[in-house]
């Protein structure tokens, strides 16, 4: 399945995986004891010069297109009551954190994020939930979406058969049966295999 | 254990599903994409523990870079944006609407209802407006304005994953983990 990885391979692909998520830590930690306008442009110009190091600037930017209605709302209400500097504060620590989070997303491959939260895991086991059954339950996931986007395509063209009207909330009956059916039958073929403990 | 592991695993896949198929008409005609029904059907079908499992193993797989959030969003980033509220909210409101269905003494479509309504709303509209608040630097009374152009869809989902719930309980009586048969 698609990930947000990107598939062009850059230098910040290379580095390990537990080193971008601890700086991205530290980074976004640092942001939220920033005050004044200094700061927090300084902070984004830097992850910007990362995002172009890498070629990625494009994908960045578009990748932030979620934050405008936010952005938005924070330039009316402090244009509103006058207070611009301390709103531009608020919206550069925004945008630096959420590009910073997605440079790490977009460098990072799926397998080498799976291998860190495995070891950050580990301990986990202590309160009853083996490492084992974690990378089970992902894999599990991730080999069940298309699966069940599959079941529910063929749910909406039995639907488009037979009515003029697009498929309404009752096709999710069978959706949600299908999920029970199907985790019945894997729990079934797993206990014959093995089991998942 | 088996059957709990796919079971949690099933409805993570079933909530990321339904954030990405194309938008399902509610009645009235209005389209919506059903992810925040997918939570509180975690809760209501699969209690309140297996939910939240189900829940935060979908939000496991955000993080690690599934674009499986509504609108195809996911990664690191969203949980950086304002909107972290509303998605650390969501294993609690599975947790909250399962635990009303398990334990309300009300037949299971109006307690799947209720805990819908409780955890999908109530629950979740707090911690959702506390994320607002706190990203953007204002204050929980001054953010809640915005929080009731989503109360008319939610209201629709919460009767919906009352119906569903039911359905699911004539269906498969054995299979509705909420309120073992």
């Amino acid at each position: 399945m698609l990930t947000l990885t990107s598939p062009v391979e850059t230098w910040l692909h290379r580095c390990p995986a537990g080193v971008k998520l601890a700086a991205l830590a530290a980074v976004t930690v640092g942001l939220i004891s920033m005050e004044g306008l200094v700061g927090p442009s300084l902070a984004l110009v830097a992850v910007g010069a990362l995002y172009l190091s890498c070629g990625l600037l494009r994908y960045g930017l578009r990748s932030l297109l979620p934050l405008w209605p936010f952005l938005l709302v924070l330039a009316v209400w402090h244009g509103w009551t006058g207070t611009l500097a301390e709103g531009g504060t608020v919206a550069l620590r925004l945008i630096t954190a959420v590009a910073a989070a997605n440079l790490v997303t977009m460098t990072t491959r799926l397998t080498d994020m799976v291998t860190v939260l495995e070891r950050l895991a580990g301990p986990l086991r202590h309160l009853g939930l083996p490492p084992r059954t974690l990378a089970l339950a992902l894999a599990l996931v991730i080999r069940f979406i298309p699966v069940l986007s599959d079941r529910i395509s063929t749910l909406r063209f039995a639907w488009a058969a037979r009515s003029a009207r697009r498929a309404g909330w009752a096709i999710l009956v069978p959706t949600t049966l299908a999920a029970l059916d199907d985790a019945d039958r894997v729990a079934e073929a797993l206990r014959a295999r093995g089991g998942a403990g | 254990m088996e059957r709990s592991v796919t079971h949690v695993a099933l409805f993570a896949a079933l909530v990321a599903v339904l954030g990405l198929v194309p938008q399902i008409a509610l009645p009235g005609g209005v389209p919506v994409t059903a992810q925040s029904l997918g939570i509180m059907l975690c809760g209501t079908v699969l209690g309140a523990r297996r939910g939240a499992l189900a829940v935060g193993l979908f939000l496991l797989l955000v993080a690690l870079g599934l674009p499986i959030l509504t609108g195809g969003r996911g990664g690191l980033g969203v949980f950086a944006g304002p909107s972290v509220g509303f998605l650390l909210g969501f294993p609690v409101a599975a947790f909250v609407a399962g635990l009303v269905t398990e334990r309300a003494a009300l037949p299971i479509g109006w307690a799947a209802a209720a805990g819908a309504f409780l955890g999908g709303i109530v629950v979740l509209y707090v911690l959702g407006a506390a994320g607002w608040a706190l990203m953007l630097g204002k204050s929980m009374a001054e953010v809640q304005v915005f929080l009731l152009g989503f109360l008319p869809g939610d209201l629709i989902k919460v009767a919906l994953a009352g119906l569903i719930t039911r359905s699911v309980a004539r269906m498969r009586p054995g299979s509705l983990l909420s309120r073992p048969a």
